[in-house]
């Protein structure tokens, strides 16, 4: 084992951001292992894209320390894989799925790139990593929601990063690409030992595979195994209201918690089911 | 109708065609990111504006090309300055495009030569470009083609993936200023060839056509490029040669619209042989039913 691989990939300490008088969190002291899978839960507006933004070195804290593999967050980090909350590629975008992971690997810099071998290569792997080749010459915007999200995988792991930031990725996807990319996700983390930090409101498909969840509500957070996070008491008490949880078949359906979390923007995926209170599903 | 072939030997000919063959292709160029980024409208405004710089030019330096050439920097500086949010971009290209009109127009006023040097900007003047002009637009071809190289990669990965991008070191705001720059300075050069109100037919047509054909972006920048040389100089020996009476502007919209009906013509006989990925949305579903199926 390397010597960076003993050092934590996020180190956060008494870590606050506010917005203006609004406290998103504060006193955040939470440290990622190498090749821990993490899911990051609350409700909407609690914080979650905004800390993957301050590990992006996009967001400043307000106060605190806050490190990514060993140093402060810079922008461009190469050893940071990201892959941004989803918005649909247009239809007629000229843009094919290996030419949307190449840019993960040399879209920043500036020129026109040069045809190579090694280029081709490595572009060709990370599309075979994720499964992906057999669509890797068609149009992104005709692509359906889990092959985009598979080719946006394929971008973030291409650099073999260190840590790898999710935003929302089963967002509007079917229950087998969510468990598609959630697999593929745990694999990698396995295989190369890359920190995960899972941004998500489907925490049922991911929740059998990861090691702790980081839960951001009301200005407070709370972190731990699911099954010690995901219960009436801890969640009543980081809302500062009665929250039941309730263990349904493997699945955990969190009920009466405040600004529901089924109002994410995107809202469109939900289950009919849902609609009757607020269930984290 | 007689052919007058002969008059491609005369300098008025060859000039128009090498203007018309310069814009040609730093409008095809550009087209492509143009239609990803949705600025269809910055080029409608840059190219009404460029009335504004050709008449200030007028009024100043009794020279309408430079004048339209350095006011297309101001016009890219005021959309930069006042669309700094996507969301308002539109409506401040509106407000500047409304204010510069009325300026054109007042400044026209105070100009004692003839207006018509000024309007010719609308409906285009492509033979009668001299020496001087051909001078200045190579360089400024040359200028718009080396930017466009550099800005290529970042600016393809912002106009896809502005999040991502923003995130991975591109500086996506730099970058929106440099292309906003360049499809500026293009269009006020391409308004000088086919006139102001038929730049679209150079610098929208020629790629909306491209991407009906391929999604390979390195192959619709290709094809953007050659479609508006097609249609601007395909359109420039209709005039000369055949009806000298009738603007070149008129028929190279016409030949810039053939290719797009062609290629809408030929993208959709390609779907109903099956040759392209149509439905991947079904097949998807399918999966995703039979692993539930399955479970």
């Amino acid at each position: 084992m390397r010597v960076a691989d003993v050092r934590p990939v996020v180190h956060l300490h008494d870590a606050a951001l506010r917005f203006g008088e609004r406290t998103v969190w504060s006193g955040l002291d939470f440290d990622v292992a190498p090749g821990e899978f993490i899911a990051v839960l609350g409700p909407n507006g609690s914080g979650k894209t905004s800390l993957l933004k301050v590990l992006l070195g996009l967001q400043r804290l307000t106060s605190g320390v806050v490190e990514v593999l060993g140093s402060a967050p810079s922008r461009g980090n190469k050893m940071v894989g990201y892959v941004p909350q989803q918005k649909g590629f247009d239809r007629d975008l000229p843009l094919r799925g290996r030419d949307l992971v190449a840019l993960g690997l040399d879209g920043h810099r500036w020129g026109i790139p040069l045809p190579s071998r090694a280029r081709r290569g490595r572009v060709d792997a990370a599309l075979a990593d994720v499964g992906a080749q057999r669509y890797a010459k068609a149009a992104v915007g005709r692509l359906s929601g889990g092959e985009q999200q598979r080719l946006r995988m394929a971008q973030a792991l291409l650099g073999d990063p260190g840590l790898l930031l999710c935003d929302e990725p089963l967002l509007s996807l079917d229950l087998h690409h969510q468990r598609v990319i959630t697999e593929l996700v745990d694999r990698r983390r396995r295989e190369h030992g890359t920190a995960v930090l899972f941004v998500t409101h489907e925490v049922n498909p991911v929740l059998p595979l990861v090691d702790r969840v980081l839960y951001l509500a009301a200005g407070r957070w709370a972190s731990g195994a699911p099954e010690e996070v995901l219960t009436s008491e801890r969640l009543s008490a980081l809302y500062g209201t009665t929250v039941e949880v309730v263990r349904v078949g493997g699945r955990f359906i969190v009920a009466g918690a405040p600004d529901a979390v089924h109002a994410e923007p995107g809202g469109s995926h939900h289950h009919p089911d849902d609609s009757a209170s607020a269930i984290l599903r | 109708m007689t052919a007058h072939w002969d008059y491609l030997h005369l300098a008025f000919a060859q000039h128009a065609l090498i203007a018309a063959s310069l814009v040609a292709v730093i409008s095809g160029v550009i087209g492509p990111f143009v239609i990803t980024r949705g600025m269809s409208f910055a080029v409608h405004g840059a190219a009404e504006l460029a009335l504004t710089g050709a008449a200030a030019g007028l009024l100043i330096a009794n020279d309408a090309v430079s004048g339209a050439l350095v006011g297309s920097v101001v016009v890219a500086g005021a959309f930069g300055v006042l669309a700094v949010r996507e969301r308002e971009r539109d409506s401040a290209i509106g407000v500047v495009l409304g204010l510069g009109l009325g300026l054109g127009f007042f400044l026209l006023h105070f100009y004692n030569g003839f207006e018509t040097e000024a309007l010719n900007i609308l409906v285009g003047q492509i033979t009668s470009v001299g020496t001087a002009q051909i001078e200045i637009l190579v360089g400024v071809a040359l200028a718009v083609l080396a930017a466009m190289t550099v800005l290529y990669r970042p600016l393809a990965f912002a106009s896809v993936d502005p999040d991502l991008a923003e995130a991975r070191g591109v500086r996506t705001r730099l970058v929106g200023l440099l292309f906003l720059l360049m499809l500026c300075v293009t269009v006020t050069e391409a308004a000088q060839v086919v006139g102001t109100v038929l730049v679209l037919s150079l610098v929208i047509t020629p790629a909306a056509a491209a991407q009906r054909l391929s999604a390979d972006p390195g192959v619709v920048l290709g094809l953007s490029t050659v479609f508006a040389l097609i249609a601007a100089v395909g359109g420039l020996l209709v005039n000369i040669v055949y009806v000298p009476d009738v603007r070149a502007s008129s028929f190279i919209t016409f030949i810039a619209f053939g290719i797009y009906a062609l290629a809408r013509i030929a993208a959709a006989a390609r779907q109903s042989l099956g040759g392209n990925r149509e439905l991947p949305i079904d097949s998807d579903d399918s999966d995703g039913t039979a692993a539930i199926n399955a479970a």
